[in-house]
């Protein structure tokens, strides 16, 4: 048996999710994700309305200089030990903003990420799976 | 309680009927809550061990005290509620077991308690200096005044049934010779009334005003994490389990009987599928709803308990 602060977090992560300046359609497939169709909760997942109860941040958008500090303040603000999963391309290479002077990605320059899902937005299966490596990986 | 002094009286608060055995209990039925839940949905529902595991999961996580909150009150507030429920569960067993044993007027004593730990979520939510949470705190007052009207104008029907024993043992002893309360048509208005208060004193949808998750983001608990967090949910756990006991002992027989249980889960599958098929109120139509709707009905059936129907 691990540390059992560990085993807690890797069975019951509670999901905070971070919209930073993102185009919604991710943010859409997170609400998919949640429906009774995928179940989640299958696993202890469970959307909660405050960054306090937050085991997980799902952080969509691509990061600007606008979004940072709202994402720093948001990550400051949950309790430790958290998870931090990237959801959609933006988030791992600033996808179509590469080039703009706005942009200030990727998220782990400022954050301890722990997953990327790629995908313009990813499915539902997908965010699935990335959760679970990251689970898996601690 | 005269028979419970010493350590028994340690043993009942710590391990039965106290903090270990309604705890338990609790956290296993906030599964069955789920699982039903998730079953009316068409899902197939977390592990049973799963609200285990989110305690331990709270327990051991990091304890946040936002800067300017009243440190002292905000980390003291969730012990409140939680005490209460410890002290309601050792009462509410002594009097079904023993129902000559406990003391005259411990149906008000136990009203009084099952509203602490409302109001230690009021005394938490207004020390943590967040506005959210201060919303929340107002709308939980709000609501407590709406349901406590019609939940004391239920209650009094078994008291004026009894011919004015407010003494829980005298209730039971009463349903035990005659008959429930609840085989009567005063009885069923005044327990569909007590349900209902269960409900909203639960905080479960349509009443989950105070915490409601879209809107004001968990209320009154939005600055709580870890430890106090855990508090809070297993004290909810424990009035989940305590309240359908409350209601099966005053109005269905009391808890001595084997039929009991039965009646017990009815109870809970009832507050479940309540909580699972009606969206939230807001909250001037749920005080509208408990003074004028619930608290006439709990006029009726007092005058109805007084006519001995």
């Amino acid at each position: 048996m691990k540390d059992p602060r560990i085993w807690g977090l890797k069975k019951s992560p509670w999901v905070y999710h971070v919209a930073a300046a993102s185009c919604n359609n991710c943010d859409i497939e997170i609400l998919e994700l949640l429906t009774p169709r995928y179940d989640v909760e299958r696993f202890g997942i469970v959307l909660v309305g405050s960054p306090r109860h937050a085991d997980a941040l799902l952080v969509t958008g691509v990061i600007n200089r606008k979004s940072l500090p709202r994402v720093l303040e948001v990550f400051e603000q949950t309790p430790k030990p958290c998870l931090v999963i990237g959801v959609g391309t933006c988030t791992c290479n600033n996808h179509i903003f590469l080039n703009s002077y706005n942009a200030v990605g990727p998220y782990d320059k400022y954050l301890p990420m722990n997953a990327y899902i790629p995908g313009c937005p990813p499915k539902p299966e997908a965010m699935i799976l990335g959760v679970a490596r990251a689970l898996s990986r601690l | 309680m005269t028979g419970l002094t010493g350590w028994k009286l340690a043993f009942a608060f710590v391990v039965f009927p106290g903090f270990a055995f309604t705890a338990t209990m609790g956290l296993v039925l906030t599964w069955v809550d789920r699982f039903v839940s998730a079953r009316v949905q068409w899902r197939k529902g977390p592990p049973v061990y799963q609200p285990f595991a989110d305690m331990l999961k709270l327990l051991l996580k990091q304890t946040v005290v936002p800067a300017g909150a009243s440190r002292a009150t905000f980390l003291l507030a969730p012990i409140l509620g939680f005490a209460a429920m410890c002290v309601t569960a050792v009462l509410l067993f002594y009097v079904n077991f023993f129902p000559r044993g406990s003391f005259v007027g411990d149906l008000i004593v136990l009203v009084y308690l099952f509203t602490l730990p409302p109001i230690a979520a009021i005394i938490g939510a207004s020390a943590s200096r967040n506005p959210l949470s201060a919303v929340g705190a107002s709308r939980e007052m709000t609501l407590y005044l709406g349901y406590e009207l019609p939940f004391l104008l239920a209650l009094a029907v078994p008291v004026i049934r009894t011919g004015g024993a407010i003494r829980i043992g005298d209730l039971v002893l009463a349903q035990q010779a005659g008959g429930p309360f609840l085989y009567s048509v005063s009885g069923v208005i005044a327990a569909v009334v007590v349900l209902i208060c269960i409900q909203a004193k639960l905080g479960y949808p349509p009443f989950d005003i105070a915490e409601a998750e879209q809107e004001i983001m968990s209320g009154v608990l939005i600055e709580y994490s870890g430890v106090p967090l855990a508090m809070f949910r297993l004290t909810k756990a424990m009035m989940f389990f305590l309240m359908p006991c409350f209601l099966v002992t005053v109005f269905w027989g009391g808890l001595t009987s084997w039929w009991a249980i039965l009646k017990f889960l009815a109870i809970v599958v009832l507050v479940i599928l309540i909580k699972n098929t009606n969206p939230r109120f807001k909250i001037e139509h749920a005080l509208r709803f408990f003074w004028f709707i619930l608290g006439a009905l709990g006029i009726v059936a007092v005058v109805l308990a007084f006519v001995k129907l």
